[in-house]
């Protein structure tokens, strides 16, 4: 007796599988930053643009094939043409690569996480020196928070080269972040529907009451007019249009297999049209919900760096002109330094340099993204707010449900092709099969647990994903539009789901989306040539910031390698396929 | 002749307590940013108060034990609030040392701030480095505690789950084989519809809905 596929105890888990698995880390730190750089209130426009004209497509697209399909990546796509099990071997590597440095974000959650119930949080003082005179150099250098994260949290090293040892605080919490994992998939979609609701509607609690909390804040009006008020003359800039495209594609984690393994437990009757276009806007509609958060939140912080820095050239004046205590304020700064200028010109000119010029717009300008942001700017946000050690715990726990949430679509992608495989499910159960993958991954993860494995996560961070994803895309795109046939898929699901594809889809499906990708192709790797050799962000103690090196060979080896491990599945495969079958009509000739 | 003296006493004192002066330290208060609207005006009695905590602090210091307020000397008083001082011994010719001065206000430094309100921020002591409070060291982590127990928990589940797992397949393995078993049982009579062809081995035997039960043949009167 056949087994039955496993599946969804309602449509609703299914939606908030996807919520889940989209909805993760990319909109709280990368949107934001987007937001900024690119004109603020207008860089929406491109946005949803983008997201109607590509992501509510494609993602219909991904999911209208898994259900159809209804088996994992590997699997569907070779049912489409035995030649294009390519693709789906490309988006297993993918999400592999993937689930192997993710991980360590969660790592670092649980870091922050534990770190939380002290009082003071500990990122925000410096610890003493040897001799206990001082702060510590790097401490001063940088700043408390700055410090806690290159030096406490990662212990980097100075460059790529000098590895260093692995760091044990790392290593447990990255096995515990693994066993969270397991525990959640270890028993399939009957486990992970349930969690998903836990991860897919906390983060939005936590938001809502960071959202009140951070609109009440000093200053927070200062960050949300800065970052709404729209500059028009961005939506010329090509850069705005490309990034708003290359944001909706990634936040929604197509080309990765997940959505595809996904939709394959869902009942072949499910209006998969329907979630998508929900799970899409939903995405968007949090990546904005987070940007307000954000901004209000940089306001903040922004305006209190303003502020004392006006009191540090306060307290240089009174102190070097022995002006009476607080007769300067921020209001008379400037007139009395006029003043002072005039009456004590030679004392005034050996000060003058010293003065900083404080400016609320060069703080509010300082944008910030990625790890940065969710781990440097926000946790200096928090140790200024009343009871930090609530909104600390609040905080890191929701980035840990985000993290989790995307790990446990990762995780499927490689996962259910796995089990549809009857070879392999024949002789492992499928807890051994999910166990041995956590373990495999997590033993390679430890990697990025040693003192240069920042820069490492780097690296897999900027270029697992993007170019692969891309190419994969597109040859799913073209492969179900023209190697399937629009014709034959549309019957299909109008067979299954008795719901006829609209003009519209099969318009964007055929042209518009196809058209997208290339151009967003042909832009990153026009970008990666015309860059020169590749660089990246090393911290240096002394100085305590970053300053920018060049890789060294054999770190471009590994990204030559990630990129070229993904995209050369598709076109090995189809010769593999076609090889096979070469070989079969050769054997089958003699006997007709 | 009396003014002669006095103006010799104060040319000397005067001559002790200089900005810069040999042994003399820089004192910078900063009463409105530490207080705000309950700030204290710095008069003369406030100046007093001071010359009392340095002595009180000199006292402490062997071989110091007689030190008067008389010999603590200030000057330069400023707006801002800033001023220099210097302790002098008995004779009133000549300062104490720096170094001993330096290490009776960092003994008492701590009770020298609570009288004027004041912390080490806003009543600085220039040259006179302060002792900063050791942080808090538990023997074990709190960080380690919390993982510990996050840990256990996980694993804990961990195990249930997969145990569950295994007797929930068990069971259904002898289930699978009581099926088999009966399948064998069945091997020389005909199955139909795959339904196993001898109900009455099986307890409870199998009803047959296409036929009436006994109740509803017999047509109520």
């Amino acid at each position: 007796m056949e087994k039955a596929r496993p599946q969804w105890s309602n449509p609703l888990q299914f939606v908030f599988a996807c919520i889940s698995y989209a909805v993760g880390l990319g909109n709280v730190w990368r949107f934001p930053y987007l937001c900024q750089m690119y004109g603020g209130g207008s860089f929406l426009v491109p946005y949803l643009i983008m997201l109607i004209v590509e992501g509510m497509p494609l993602l219909y697209l991904e999911l209208a094939v898994g259900q159809h399909m209804r088996q994992g990546s590997i699997g569907a796509w070779r049912t489409i043409s035995p030649y294009l099990s390519g693709v789906g071997v490309a988006s297993v590597v993918v999400s592999f690569f993937l689930c192997m440095y993710y991980n360590i974000i969660n790592a670092w959650a649980f870091w922050y996480l534990f770190h939380s119930f002290q009082d003071p949080l500990p990122w925000s003082v410096c610890p003493l020196n040897s001799n206990r005179t001082g702060y510590e150099e790097e401490c001063e250098a940088a700043s408390s928070t700055q410090y806690f994260w290159y030096r406490k949290t990662l212990n980097i090293s100075p460059s790529i080269q000098e590895s260093g040892a692995v760091q044990w605080e790392q290593a447990l919490c990255l096995i515990l972040a693994w066993l969270t994992v397991y525990l959640c998939i270890l028993r399939g979609t009957a486990s992970t529907g349930k969690v998903m609701y836990f991860t897919a509607l906390l983060p939005y609690c936590v938001l809502i009451i960071y959202l009140g909390r951070g609109l009440t804040l000093h200053g927070a009006t200062n960050g949300l007019m800065y970052m709404f008020t729209p500059k028009m003359e961005q939506l010329a800039n090509p850069k705005t249009w490309i990034n708003a495209a290359t944001q909706i594609f990634f936040s929604l984690g197509l080309g990765m297999g997940s959505l595809i393994a996904f939709a394959s437990y869902n009942e072949p009757s499910n209006n998969c049209q329907k979630h998508a276009i929900i799970v899409s806007l939903i995405n968007s509609a949090t990546s904005i919900f987070a940007s307000i958060v954000t901004f209000s939140i940089y306001g903040f912080k922004a305006t209190l760096n303003y502020e004392s820095c006006l009191n540090k050239v306060i307290l240089l004046l009174t102190n070097s002109f022995d002006l009476e205590d607080g007769f300067l304020t921020a209001s008379n700064l400037e007139q009395v330094k006029g003043y002072l200028a005039s009456a004590y010109p030679s004392k005034y000119s050996e000060v003058f340099p010293l003065i900083k010029n404080c400016s609320l717009e060069s703080e509010l300008d300082t944008a910030v993204q990625g790890t940065g942001l969710a781990f440097i700017v926000y946790s200096e946000a928090i140790k200024n707010m009343e009871v930090s050690q609530l909104w600390s715990v609040l905080y890191f726990f929701m980035l840990l449900m985000l993290g989790i949430g995307s790990m446990l679509g990762n995780t499927a992608a490689i996962l259910t092709p796995l089990t549809d495989s009857k070879v392999i499910s024949r002789h492992l159960p499928k807890e051994v099969l999910s166990g041995l993958v956590c373990l495999i991954n997590c033993a390679v993860g430890m990697l990025f647990t040693m003192e240069a494995g920042n820069y490492w996560f780097d690296i897999f961070n900027d270029y697992t994903a993007t170019l692969s994803l891309l190419l994969i895309v597109l040859v799913e795109t073209i492969a179900v539009c023209y190697v399937y046939g629009l014709r034959r898929f549309e019957s299909d699901l109008k067979a299954k789901t008795g719901r006829t594809l609209s003009w519209y889809w099969k318009g964007l499906w055929a042209g518009v989306s196809p058209l997208l990708i290339v151009s967003l192709f042909f832009f990153y790797l026009s970008d990666y040539i015309l860059m020169g050799t590749l660089q990246y962000q090393a911290w240096d103690a002394s100085q305590g910031r970053l300053v920018t090196k060049d890789y060294p060979p054999y770190a471009l080896a590994v990204i030559g390698l990630l990129v070229a491990s993904s995209t050369m599945c598709i076109p090995l495969m189809a010769l593999g396929a076609f090889i096979m079958r070469h070989l079969r009509k050769g054997d089958a000739t003699p006997v007709a | 002749m009396l003014w002669l003296l006095f103006s010799l006493v104060t040319a000397t004192h005067a001559e002790l307590c200089q900005p810069g002066g040999e042994n003399a330290f820089k004192v910078r208060l900063s009463i409105k940013t530490a207080l705000g609207e309950k700030a204290y005006a710095w008069d003369v009695n406030e100046e007093y108060l001071f010359k009392a905590m340095v002595a009180f602090s000199m006292r402490k210091i062997p071989h110091r034990e007689t030190t008067e307020i008389s010999h603590v000397l200030l000057c330069n008083v400023t707006q801002r609030v800033s001023f220099w001082f210097v302790v002098t011994d008995s004779s009133k010719n000549h300062t104490l040392p720096a170094a001993e001065v330096q290490s009776a206000i960092r003994m008492n430094r701590n009770r020298i701030n609570n009288v004027f309100f004041l912390n080490d921020q806003t009543l600085e002591f220039l040259k006179i480095p302060t002792t900063l409070a050791p942080p808090l060291d538990p023997s074990v982590p709190i960080w380690i505690i919390i993982f510990g127990v996050t840990f256990s928990i996980v694993i804990v589940a961990i195990t249930l789950l997969i145990l569950s797992g295994m007797w929930q397949r068990r069971r259904k393995n002898k289930e699978m084989s009581e099926a088999v078993d009966d399948d064998d049982k069945c091997e020389n009579f005909t199955i139909e519809n795959g339904i196993p062809c001898d109900p009455l081995d099986m307890k409870g035997g199998r009803i047959n809905d296409a036929f009436m039960t006994e109740d509803e043949r017999l047509t109520p009167l």
